[in-house]
């Protein structure tokens, strides 16, 4: 009897949206008349921090920083439609639709700005600190404080834009099966270290080893975020999680945090994280959807660093180690 | 975490103003302190509470409900039954024309698992609530019930869903959606190796922290106003109005600030019957789930078994790949028919494999209603690819990350549900992934990239 000590890897890719439907999602965005923007949607934050980002994509097309930007969700009142929050779809393409709409805001502010300044729209550029200036010529510039007061006093220009993220909808081929279900990829690779007690069945996750590819971070703090929780989760998905743990037996099913078990505190596994971006084609700025890949390559990684250890294969999930003693047991029956 | 940034810094603009930008969350000090308000924050005078009476069968017919016990407990205003459902049998993605409506609101005849919604009690207090829910009256004929999918797939099956007629979703191509690449039976008869495996998992808990629900507000103008944490404001309220019989103007949906959701609140469940209680009582309504209903009742993750066949060659090659999957849908549809063929697009995993063949297949059982979680579709796939291509590798003595450079997909190569492969990067993680892990694979696999075969 003995801790014994395995690796084991494993690669995979993930769909960003779904397409049914079209995978609509749109955005208003408007300016107050001292030069803040307004960014409204029915999208959900699902305490991801769709808020945020929403901020920084508006403040990068906008021109300014993200501190002028307030995002406005979810009130179907005033937000326009969104398919929802799901499907690694959020920010691209929610992102996308505010992309759109900021950028007509901004034609919008350029040419008021354009008529203040008695230059072509063309020829105006941003310095993302909230001024407006004549290319080549910095001395000539104005806030969008004052670009936003003329625009609503002065002018009678509404600075705002519509977004819309809309692609065809997606039929399978009956036969075939060719169909469009997705658009950008993005990519994981995950090496699991673990221990495992060939007496117990227990398994402890020593290290994980995370390299996701995930078009651009557009915010790394928050990628982090996600991505470390995504972590654990896959974690947890792997070794700990059943709401039916005497399955085919319905009973005794976790009703509480104390029931259904999840790895705590003590039992996190070392976590290390590091992130590729290679921009997709159709993203805001880049960026593929990571939200669910990120809990998904440490199962199959823990799985197989499981074989690498005791030389069993647990082809269910969870592997409990119940599930371990009995493939051990088995194996040594021969 | 480290950005690697001289990956694919040729075809990347960074040095941006705002984005790439680790900013500080302007939420955070708000969920930090406190001081963030969620749907539950809401409080109304005289607002009701809402709980359900739930099957303790997972297949009966229901015989009869006496709600005249219930109706007398003290604080109770209101009971709801099926028939006060305007539209009670419903399914969710029929906005988006994917049908039949299989669901009832209320159960009406019948229940087909055990949770299931049968009678809502209102009353003024929470307490209330529950005591009388305790005394409705249900008179079940226990049904024979079925728990497994392949037994749910036999002749002679205990039919779960009357509305489907057979306990599998009907797509279009038949009893599951279908990719056929190549020939894969050639690939089987050239292969140096076959290996046949199968996988399965077990329904699991999205487990947020805040559970399920939603507040109720009749404005006095014939609108409502409902508060709620659903992950999908306009399909939540263009489904409430196809069950309220109401329309869509009369519905007005507050939300978007959530505590956690993994796909667990993308099911229109609380809603409805909430905006139909606060109709018929003039009364603001809560229904909250308690942490129990949140794990034994909402959608787990699908419960799935995945059969995989390979065809491999000495050198590593994989050139046939068949797949069969199973998703349990339990007894009724939401998201299930979708994850089946979300799973048949992402099958075979991100490989290049001249001949792929994949069946997947939405089957309905008398287990809780799963739906959508974080990745279904994929997650239980990539389980079971990723323990078969280790599985393999040892199959033929290679080293398992060498053998997923053989295989890798590139830029330009076509996947088997016929899409090109663009922006690829699975080599660069596993390159990345060899050298953080320690993990030496041969100096060719490292020189590879994923912009396309020409090296």
């Amino acid at each position: 009897m003995a801790i014994r000590r395995g690796r084991g890897v494993a690669a995979i890719n993930y769909p960003t949206g779904m397409n049914l439907g079209g995978d609509p999602t749109q955005a208003l965005v408007h300016s107050t008349p001292t030069g803040n923007f307004m960014v409204t949607l029915s999208s959900v934050d699902l305490g991801q921090g769709m808020k945020q980002i929403m901020a920084q994509i508006c403040a990068e097309t906008i021109g300014v920083p993200t501190d002028r930007v307030v995002v406005d969700t979810a009130d179907t009142d005033t937000g326009p439609h969104c398919m929802g929050t799901f499907a690694s779809r959020g920010t691209h393409r929610a992102g996308n639709a505010v992309i759109q709409a900021a950028r007509e805001a901004r034609q919008v502010m350029l040419e008021v700005a354009a008529e203040e300044l008695e230059v072509n729209a063309s020829d105006l550029e941003t310095d993302g600190q909230g001024n407006i200036l004549v290319k080549g010529a910095p001395q000539k510039s104005m806030s969008i404080f004052d670009v936003a007061l003329s625009a609503h006093f002065k002018r009678g220009r509404s600075i705002s834009g519509r977004g819309m993220f809309l692609i065809p909808r997606s039929y399978p081929e009956k036969e075939t099966g060719a169909m469009k279900p997705s658009t950008c990829y993005a990519h994981a690779c995950t090496v699991a270290e673990v221990e495992v007690d060939d007496e117990t069945g227990e398994v402890t996750v020593l290290t994980v080893k995370n390299v996701f590819e995930i078009g651009r971070a557009l915010n790394p703090k928050m990628v982090e975020q996600q991505l470390v929780g995504g972590s654990w989760m896959g974690i947890s998905h792997a070794l700990y999680e059943t709401t039916e743990p005497y399955y085919p037996n319905r009973d005794h099913g976790g009703t509480d945090f104390n029931q259904y078990l999840m790895p705590g505190l003590g039992d996190l596994a070392e976590t290390e994280i590091i992130v590729l971006e290679r921009p997709s084609a159709d993203g805001p700025f880049g960026a593929k959807g990571p939200g669910e890949m990120c809990a998904n390559p440490q199962i199959p990684a823990i799985a197989n660093a499981v074989f690498d250890a005791v030389g069993v294969r647990i082809d269910a999930l969870p592997i409990t180690p119940e599930r371990i003693l009995r493939a051990l047991k088995a194996q040594a029956a021969g | 975490m480290e950005l690697r940034k001289s990956y694919f810094a040729d075809v990347r603009k960074d040095g941006l103003n705002e984005i790439g930008q680790p900013r500080p969350r302007l939420d955070s000090p708000g969920h930090v302190t406190g001081k963030t308000a969620y749907f539950a924050d809401r409080n109304f005078p005289g607002m009701l509470h809402l709980k359900m009476v739930r099957s303790p069968h997972h297949h009966a017919r229901i015989r009869s409900i006496d709600t005249s016990e219930a109706e007398k407990h003290p604080g109770v205003v209101r009971v709801l039954t099926a028939k006060d459902v305007p539209h009670n049998v419903y399914t969710i993605l029929i906005l988006i024309q994917i049908g039949p409506e299989d669901e009832t609101v209320l159960a009406d005849g019948k229940v087909r698992w055990k949770g299931e919604a049968v009678v809502a009690v209102l009353a003024e207090t929470e307490r209330a609530a529950q005591e009388a829910a305790a005394k409705v009256k249900v008179d079940y004929e226990v049904l024979p019930a079925v728990f497994d999918m392949e037994e749910a797939l036999k002749p002679g099956a205990p039919i779960v869903n009357e509305y489907h007629g057979q306990n599998y979703y009907l797509y279009d191509s038949g009893e599951c959606r279908k990719v056929r690449f190549g020939d894969v039976e050639a690939g089987f008869a050239q292969a140096d190796h076959i290996l046949e495996q199968s996988y399965q998992s077990s329904p699991i808990e999205h487990a947020p922290t805040e559970t399920t629900g939603c507040v109720v507000a009749p404005e006095g103008n014939d609108r409502f106003t409902c508060y709620t944490n659903t992950q999908a404001m306009f399909f939540t309220l263009d489904n409430a109005s196809i069950i309220l019989q109401m329309p869509g103007s009369k519905l007005h949906f507050v939300g978007g600030t959530v505590g956690g959701g993994f796909g667990g609140k993308v099911d229109v469940i609380v809603e409805p019957i909430a905006i139909l209680a606060a109709k018929l009582t003039g009364r603001p309504v809560c229904f909250i789930y308690s942490r129990e209903e949140e794990m034994q009742v909402s959608s787990p993750r699908a419960a799935e078994k995945v059969v995989i066949k390979d065809g491999v060659m000495k050198d590593g090659r994989i050139v046939a790949r068949k797949v069969t999957g199973y998703t349990d849908a339990g007894a009724y549809s939401r998201h299930s028919p979708y994850g089946a063929q979300k799973g048949a697009a992402h099958y075979p995993g991100p490989y290049t494999i001249p001949n792929v063949w994949i069946d997947t297949y939405c089957v309905y059982t008398n287990r809780t209603p799963s739906s959508a979680m974080r990745g279904f579709g994929v997650t239980i796939g990539d389980f079971a690819l990723e323990v078969q291509m280790d599985k393999l590798a040892r199959l033929i003595g290679m080293d398992p990350l060498e053998f997923h450079f053989i295989n890798a997909y590139r830029d330009g190569d076509m996947k088997a549900h016929r899409q090109p492969t663009e922006g690829a990067a699975l080599i660069e993680c596993m390159q990345e992934a060899s050298r953080a892990a320690n993990w030496p694979v041969a100096e060719k696999y490292m020189a590879i990239s994923s912009y396309g075969k020409g090296e």
